[in-house]
């Protein structure tokens, strides 16, 4: 379906009225916008995001255990898996999905002083 | 030094002026000013990569609320510690009692402290996992001894929160 009679029978009628144009003035070429950089920042966001707790000799075991509780929900067989695993691989993904949250859970984190990141999902 | 629960509060007792001492230096340990590596550990990077316009938001936006945390917590310790202020030949057997609602802020103000301490030594994995060092004969074994004994407290306070 073309947009272009609708443009030609209301919009220009409508432009002449308010700007006077003269009769013989061409037709607008005003073209549809394009949204195309916008739609790809969107997606960007969309992408699935990490968020990654790297390991810190400092911060205790059982304090790192009550934070993965605590920010995330983890039951504590659960919170321990991912602490364990901080300890020994020196990193644990501890949560994907939107990036908005991720951020979030990124600055909680860190209000723990735990060592947390935001990654991309590639 | 004895350390319990009694009802709302965690008190411990019997303090010597020794470590009475180590716990009045919470706030000053936590203390991040003239140590930028310190700086840098407690409000580390929210990514690994190069986002620099995100790190830069993070830095304008997140890190200011992070800091009136971690003052805040620090404050609210501060503000505990007062009980042992006073005639320094008295700290003997003193006692000291923190709210249990203030746990939280003894947990973020201990973890702040430790953090500082261990980075403005550098303290080693190694070190860190010695708990069984020799008794203290340098400022570096003191700084260590206070690491532990912060990491001590902190243990107690998360087991009274799991009762």
């Amino acid at each position: 379906m073309s947009v272009e009679p609708l443009w030609g029978e209301v919009a220009e009628p409508l432009i002449r009225g308010i700007i006077v144009l003269p009769n013989n003035a061409a037709p607008s070429t005003i073209g549809a916008p394009t949204i195309e950089e916008e739609t790809r920042e969107e997606e960007a966001l969309d992408v699935p995001w990490q968020v990654v707790v790297h390991n810190d000799p400092v911060n205790l075991m059982s304090y790192v255990i009550m934070v993965f509780q605590r920010v995330f929900g983890y039951p504590r067989d659960k919170a321990e898996r991912h602490m364990l695993e901080v300890h020994h691989k020196g990193r644990s993904i501890l949560w994907s999905g939107m990036r908005e949250p991720a951020e979030l859970y990124v600055q909680q984190l860190h209000g723990y002083l735990l060592l947390a990141t935001l990654e991309k999902v590639y | 030094m004895e350390i319990c629960r009694r009802k709302n509060q965690i008190e411990i007792s019997e303090l010597d002026p020794f470590l009475a001492e180590l716990l009045r230096q919470i706030p000053a340990s936590a203390n991040r000013e003239g140590a930028p590596a310190a700086e840098e550990r407690i409000f580390s990077a929210p990514t690994n990569g190069s986002e620099t316009e995100f790190r830069s938001e993070w830095r304008m936006y997140v890190e200011p609320e992070l800091r009136r945390l971690f003052q805040t917590a620090a404050q609210t310790v501060a503000g505990d510690l007062e009980q042992l202020n006073g005639n320094e030949k008295n700290l003997a057997n003193r006692t000291l009692r923190i709210p249990t609602k203030h746990a939280d802020a003894w947990l973020n103000a201990l973890n702040q402290a430790r953090l500082v301490i261990a980075v403005k030594n550098s303290f080693t994995e190694t070190e860190l996992n010695d708990h069984l060092h020799s008794p203290i004969g340098s400022r570096r074994d003191l700084s260590l001894f206070q690491v532990n004994f912060y990491g001590f407290l902190q243990e107690f306070i998360l087991r009274e929160l799991e009762c």
